[in-house]
């Protein structure tokens, strides 16, 4: 479903990512963690061709990102982005948030949108919020009907970027359960995450990822089975993410 | 001092036709109103263009943009409406030239000259704020917008500028009162708005000061309506949990 091949990018003379390379199949959950700075955002903004690479290439579902002819903007309405900071538009109301894209980007009625939308709505569990605001609503809440936001386009794949680091604890939980549920479905998912509870759970494979590099990329089972096993750079990032 | 106080001056025949002085503030006052509004119309529009053009992803547009509010900002405002008033028509073609010089009524050619250089020199300043209000955004509204498929002018559009636009209110309203008060310059080239019927007042009444008086009543009274409306549209689209600038 998504191929990356050799991905390299720079910002001015700083290399950002060096080859990077891995495969996501259908129905596929990889976790993608590292250390801060470490380039996993920039990796899963390429995916969606967000950022630019100058070096390799992204295939996703069929479509190269590299390729000049590809229409990008369509690429991206069939891959769902949940990011750090929600991101909500929040001069619309819940349901304008859901709608707007199925609307001016996919061309489906107003109708067929909302009924869409609010569906999603009621399966993230805030039907009664529709009428409302972003800025109304808790951060786990907004995270949730952004989640609900991304599925309204019908996403072959979903990406998601640190999206409880910005939460409070208490709020964790509840956009982890709605990810969680997404997985067992068979959504492909790419999530940037230090949530290992939530990488032990559903998690087919995960990605170590230190200084622009794919340093670890293994399943699951192996990746948490014996930690000495690991590089030495993931056995330092995982005693200092597992100690509590 | 040796003043005749008279209140009732306004009431008087101004000595042509039946006009009393009152007459002539009215007048004045529809002119200035005419001028800053259609130049605001003119700012607004064009002042949004450029904003937008400041902030785009390509260093030629935005260097455009950038050009035209040096320009405009840092030549003084008489200066350019002399310019627009007795340069620019001698530029024009033949056929505009002869049209704006001699066809056109002297208050309408002075008319066009004064909205042109005033939608023009506050254009310059909307496009500044409205560049501060879409870079004030997070950068993630950007990124969404691409994410969910969007191209860039329906980011614009649909993301950013209801945002920004709902920020800047506060100084947007502070250029618009700016553009009521600079339509005053409009007197340096004989068009007879509420400034220029003041002075004539003042000189054929020999009341200057219940003149003045009244004239700065009305730019206050102005002001303070233009500012009251203004915050009705900055409650009217205020977004329902964010914190409102005015709006309390
Ligand atoms: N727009 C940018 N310009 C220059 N450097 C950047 C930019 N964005 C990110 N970086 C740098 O790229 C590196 C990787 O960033 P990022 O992908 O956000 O890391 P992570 O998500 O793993 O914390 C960091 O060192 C960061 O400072
Ligand atoms: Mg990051």
């Amino acid at each position: 479903m998504i191929s990356i091949q050799n991905v390299n990018k720079w910002y001015g003379d700083f290399q950002v990512l060096t080859d990077c390379s891995t495969e996501v199949k259908k129905g596929e959950v990889v976790v993608v963690c590292g250390p801060s700075g470490s380039g996993k955002s920039t990796l899963i903004k390429c995916v969606n061709a967000l950022e630019p690479f100058q070096k390799g290439d992204i295939v996703v579902d069929g479509t190269s990102i590299a390729d000049k002819n590809t229409n990008l903007p369509k690429l991206r309405s069939r891959v769902g982005m949940v990011f750090q900071h929600f991101e909500l538009f929040p001069h619309l109301s819940i349901t304008e948030n859901l709608t707007i894209a199925q609307i001016k980007v996919l061309g489906r009625s107003k109708a067929e949108a909302t009924e869409k939308g609010l569906a999603l709505l009621e399966r993230v569990g805030l039907k009664e919020h529709a009428h409302k605001h972003p800025g109304q609503l808790s951060g786990g809440q907004q995270q949730r009907v952004a989640i609900a936001r991304a599925l309204a386009m019908d996403p072959v794949v979903m990406l998601f970027d640190e999206p409880t680091s910005a939460l409070d604890p208490e709020m964790v939980n509840e956009v982890l359960d709605v990810m969680v549920q997404l997985a067992n479905e068979g959504m492909t998912m790419m999530c940037v995450t230090h949530e290992m509870g939530f990488a032990r759970k559903v998690a087919d494979r995960v990605i170590f990822m230190d200084a622009g590099r794919i340093v670890e990329d293994c399943p699951k089972e192996e990746f948490f089975g014996d930690i000495n096993a690991r590089s030495e750079r993931a056995q330092q990032f995982l005693n200092k993410i597992l100690q509590h | 001092m040796n003043y005749n106080w008279d209140w009732g001056v306004f009431f008087k025949s101004t000595g042509i036709g039946s006009e009393i002085y009152l007459d002539w503030f009215v007048t004045g006052l529809g002119w200035t109103i005419a001028i800053a509004l259609t130049g605001w119309l003119i700012a607004l529009a064009l002042g949004s263009l450029l904003g937008v053009m400041r902030t785009v992803p390509n260093r030629w547009i935005s260097g455009i943009a950038t050009c035209y509010v040096e320009v405009f900002r840092n030549v003084p405002l008489l200066v350019q409406l002399f310019l627009w008033y007795f340069l620019v028509p001698d530029l024009l073609p033949e056929p505009l030239e002869m049209w704006f010089k001699q066809d056109l009524s002297p208050a309408t050619s002075a008319f066009i000259s004064v909205v042109v250089c005033l939608g023009l020199f506050t254009a310059a300043r909307v496009c500044e704020q409205v560049r501060t209000g879409i870079q004030a955004l997070p950068k993630g509204q950007l990124a969404a917008g691409y994410a969910l498929g969007f191209r860039l002018p329906q980011i614009y559009r649909d993301v950013l500028l209801p945002q920004a636009f709902r920020i800047i209110i506060p100084p947007l309203t502070s250029e618009f009162l700016n553009i009521f008060k600079n339509s005053s310059v409009a007197s340096l080239i004989g068009l007879m708005e509420l400034l220029a019927q003041t002075k004539q007042t003042a000189e054929f009444s020999a009341n200057l000061f219940e003149a003045f008086t009244l004239a700065t009543l009305i730019y206050f009274t102005l002001n303070m309506s233009l500012m009251l409306l203004m915050r009705l549209v900055e409650k009217k689209v205020a977004v329902p949990g964010l914190i409102s600038v005015g709006g309390k």
